[in-house]
């Protein structure tokens, strides 16, 4: 058992810090970039930097080298997501590449993987993934949007909602329950007839996006008529381990902020780190931090595990963000209320960050979500072993 | 990054649980299973079981029985001795005196008293804490002057565990009172059974004897069982604090009897229909809650022996005392709300009493661990050392 980078991991972390960095470090590109106010316009992130980031290689981490990629894993994956989270940057690596590459890698035929991980990892194509609905909490199923066959012409009626950068998106993976049961996965050209993107902004200054799909001609990713349920759920599975990643990054950040707010902001004429009120609140950021950092590197290690299977990688993305999301809370509302006034402005940075934090709960399912699955299982088994 | 052990992490693993399992009286696993009291002759045996199989003091050095363990390998054999319910060595030799004496002691010290430590033919006590001086350990006044080739000791010590089995006591005693008081502490190893050392019991809020007074009258010890310097006391006293820190998150003995509160909710049935109590989502999601934590407790452990190799402790090791005894009390209270109405019974026995054993300890347990917050550090203290020393606050 080894929580230890190695050398190349090492120098992945620093070139991957100093792209963004550079390009984030002055909060104020970060506001520049997602918009300001309700603006919804936009992208929500810089182009150039996602080009930055492709040419860096970071899109191409986790893909084959058959499809395009530089054949990477979950650890180098976690290693980027924590540098993401460090600057919370808007680019859209967890949803785009994490979650829509992932789910098409593992389930697009050769051709469709070379096209759309390929176009990916290069920085030429941005796929979003379609597959919340009004009204679903976090199943790896599809129920409202329906996809109905003709031949071999597949047919996708129904309104996904929020779609992660859907708006925007150059190619658009939607979930859709198949007529004879299951849900199956298909692309759309989204500008095509019948299809009808409305984007806005998300908490955080990201964006999402209804996408009204009325009669609109799809392509089955992978096999026709499959059912990609499994696949679905395993591809938001490696999402919540990296999005756990890049959550410790943005609560490392958002405590070192506060650490540096209570040493240099003065009231009643002495620094607020006089008050144990306020340090001992900080050091209970601290313990929420650690521990979620342990669940969130050792899920990374339990994916990239060769002798782990599915059902173990489930157990571990679900124990780790409900461990995360819960320290997610925790950090954010103390960082914004041991700072103050200050905490609740937009200018300010810190504010951001439990944005975000909050925002990845949205997209990935709470605590009490996760934590209620782990509760049906507990009678299963006596006691929890990490190591494998 | 790698998630397996190594084959021979594996192996050694293996080889533990299966000691632990087998090699130890059966007796003294069915009590610390229970939840129960050990007596002296358990505690002695069990832990001279540990010290035959070179299992009571890995962390030695080797010239006196240590085994050059990794950290790995130190914590994996911690967490296989608790989740067998087998007792750990008793702590005030192997933990706090034995690595004292190791490093600051005199080749004669360790001659005269390191085997016999090791083997619990010396039952030591812990004389630190005293009535004015708990948190703020360095304001001791219990004192010793030099009195010839002896010192003489007056003063009291409290909250001494198990002082009533011991036969030396550590001593954090006042030499120098007129400087900074860090600065005027000395080490001194006390016989027990010297005239003047009187020892009183306390009875605790869970009605168990388990700690006590040591008073000193004139107690007059020989010049050469002060350990290393005239006044360097403190310096002896961080080291010891400092190991007793590392090792007190108690993962395993925590894992396992949450465990076995799934076992005691699972067999207690709320309903006419066989409805238990491990049905209830409420009981349930507590349980899956402190699993979960108790998991990112012990994968911190783990980060944090990865990272100590060499000999500096990891930041994060500060997190283990303050989680672990949050968890530990959790895991305690669970158990109150498990055994239900059958927790008054705390004082029957299997004569007089038709409850469970389980449930009739589940109250003392829980009142007694309210110590462990309290002890090695308060919590307060924690925190008070992760806003300085780790936030720089």
């Amino acid at each position: 058992m080894d929580f230890t980078y190695d050398e190349e991991q090492l120098a992945l972390r620093d070139a991957a810090r100093s792209l963004l960095t550079k390009s984030y470090s002055d909060f104020e590109n970060r506001r520049k970039a997602v918009g300001t106010g309700h603006d919804g316009d936009g992208p929500g992130y810089d182009p150039a930097v996602w080009g930055q980031m492709a040419e860096m290689g970071l899109l191409a981490l986790p893909f084959s080298e058959e499809d395009g990629g530089v054949g990477a894993g979950p650890v180098e994956v976690g290693i980027v997501a924590e540098e993401v989270g460090r600057v919370i940057a808007p680019e859209p690596f967890l949803t785009t590449v994490v979650l829509a590459g992932g789910l098409v890698a593992a389930v697009g035929t050769d051709e469709q993987r070379g096209e759309i991980v390929g176009g990916l990892a290069a920085g030429e194509l941005v796929p979003a993934l379609a597959h919340a609905e009004p009204g679903s909490r976090w199943q790896p199923s599809a129920r409202t949007v329906s996809a109905t066959q003709d031949g071999d012409t597949w047919t996708l009626e129904g309104v996904k909602e929020p779609v992660p950068y859907g708006a925007t998106a150059d190619l658009l993976v939607v979930s859709a329950a198949l007529p004879d049961g299951g849900t199956g996965l298909f692309t759309v050209d989204p500008s095509v007839d019948g299809v009808e993107r409305t984007g806005y902004r998300t908490p955080d200054g990201g964006r999402a996006a209804r996408v009204r799909l009325s009669g609109v001609t799809a392509t089955p990713l992978g096999e026709a008529g499959a059912d990609a349920t499994e696949a679905i759920a395993a591809s938001y599975d490696a999402t919540r381990v990296a999005a756990a990643q890049e959550a410790v990054g943005a609560m490392q950040v958002a405590l070192d902020t506060t650490s540096d707010y209570l040493k240099s902001r003065k009231q009643f004429g002495v620094p607020l780190k006089t008050f144990q009120a306020l340090t001992f609140r900080a050091a209970d950021m601290y313990v929420s931090l650690e521990l979620a950092r342990s669940l969130a590197q050792w899920a990374t290690m339990v994916l990239a595990s060769p002798s782990t299977d599915a059902a173990e990688r489930r157990t571990a993305a679900t124990r780790a963000w409900a461990q995360v999301s819960r320290a997610a809370r925790h950090i954010g509302q103390e960082a914004i209320q041991l700072h103050g006034g200050i905490g609740v402005t937009a200018e300010y940075s810190v504010g951001s960050y439990t944005a975000h934090l909050t925002t990845l709960d949205h997209l990935l399912g709470d605590s009490r979500h996760h934590l209620g699955a782990l509760a049906r299982g507990v009678a299963d088994y006596d006691v929890v072993d990490p190591i494998g | 990054m790698q998630l397996e052990l190594s084959d021979d992490d594996a192996t050694f693993r293996d080889e533990l649980r299966e000691f632990f399992t087998t090699k130890v009286d059966e007796d003294i696993r069915t009590v610390v299973r229970e939840r129960g009291e050990l007596t002296k002759d358990q505690i002695v045996r069990g832990h001279r079981t540990l010290n035959e199989a070179g299992l009571a003091v890995p962390h030695w050095p080797v010239e006196w029985g240590g085994r050059d363990w990794t950290p790995l390998q130190r914590h994996i054999w911690h967490e296989e001795m608790q989740r067998a319910a087998v007792l750990p060595p008793l702590a005030f030799n192997t933990s706090m005196i034995g690595p004292v004496i190791a490093q600051f002691g005199t080749q004669e010290q360790k001659e005269r008293f390191l085997p016999k430590t090791a083997n619990l033919d010396i039952w030591w006590s812990q004389g630190f804490s005293e009535p004015d001086a708990g948190s703020d350990l360095a304001s001791l006044r219990t004192s010793a002057v030099r009195d010839g080739d002896d010192w003489i000791v007056n003063g009291q010590k409290t909250w001494t565990t198990l002082g009533q089995y011991g036969d030396w006591i550590f001593t954090l005693v006042r030499t120098d009172p007129d400087v900074k008081k860090q600065a005027g502490i000395s080490m001194l190893l006390i016989d027990m059974t010297s005239p003047g050392v009187e020892v009183r019991p306390i009875e605790l809020i869970d009605g168990g004897h388990e700690v006590n007074e040591v008073w000193f009258s004139d107690v007059r010890v020989p010049a050469e069982n002060l350990v290393g310097e005239v006044n360097s006391g403190w310096t002896q006293a961080k080291f010891l604090l400092g190991n007793e820190r590392v090792g007190v998150a108690p993962v395993g003995s925590v894992k396992r009897v949450l465990a076995q509160t799934k076992e005691w909710a699972a067999a207690t049935t709320t309903d006419a229909d066989g409805t238990t109590l491990l049905d209830d989502p409420l009981v349930a999601s507590r349980i899956a809650e402190l699993e979960n934590e108790l998991l990112a407790l012990e994968l911190t452990a783990l980060r944090v022996v990865a990272n100590s190799a060499d000999g500096k402790p990891h930041p994060a090791s500060s997190v283990l005392k303050l989680k672990g005894s949050e968890l530990q009390q959790a895991v305690s209270e669970l158990v109150v709300d498990v055994a239900g109405p059958a927790g008054l019974g705390s004082g029957g026995t299997s004569e007089t009493s038709d409850l469970e054993q389980w449930q009739r300890r589940a109250t003392p347990a829980y009142l007694n661990l309210r110590k462990a917050s309290i002890y090695g550090g308060s919590n307060e203290v924690q925190r008070q050392i992760i806003a300085g020393t780790i936030l720089g606050l």
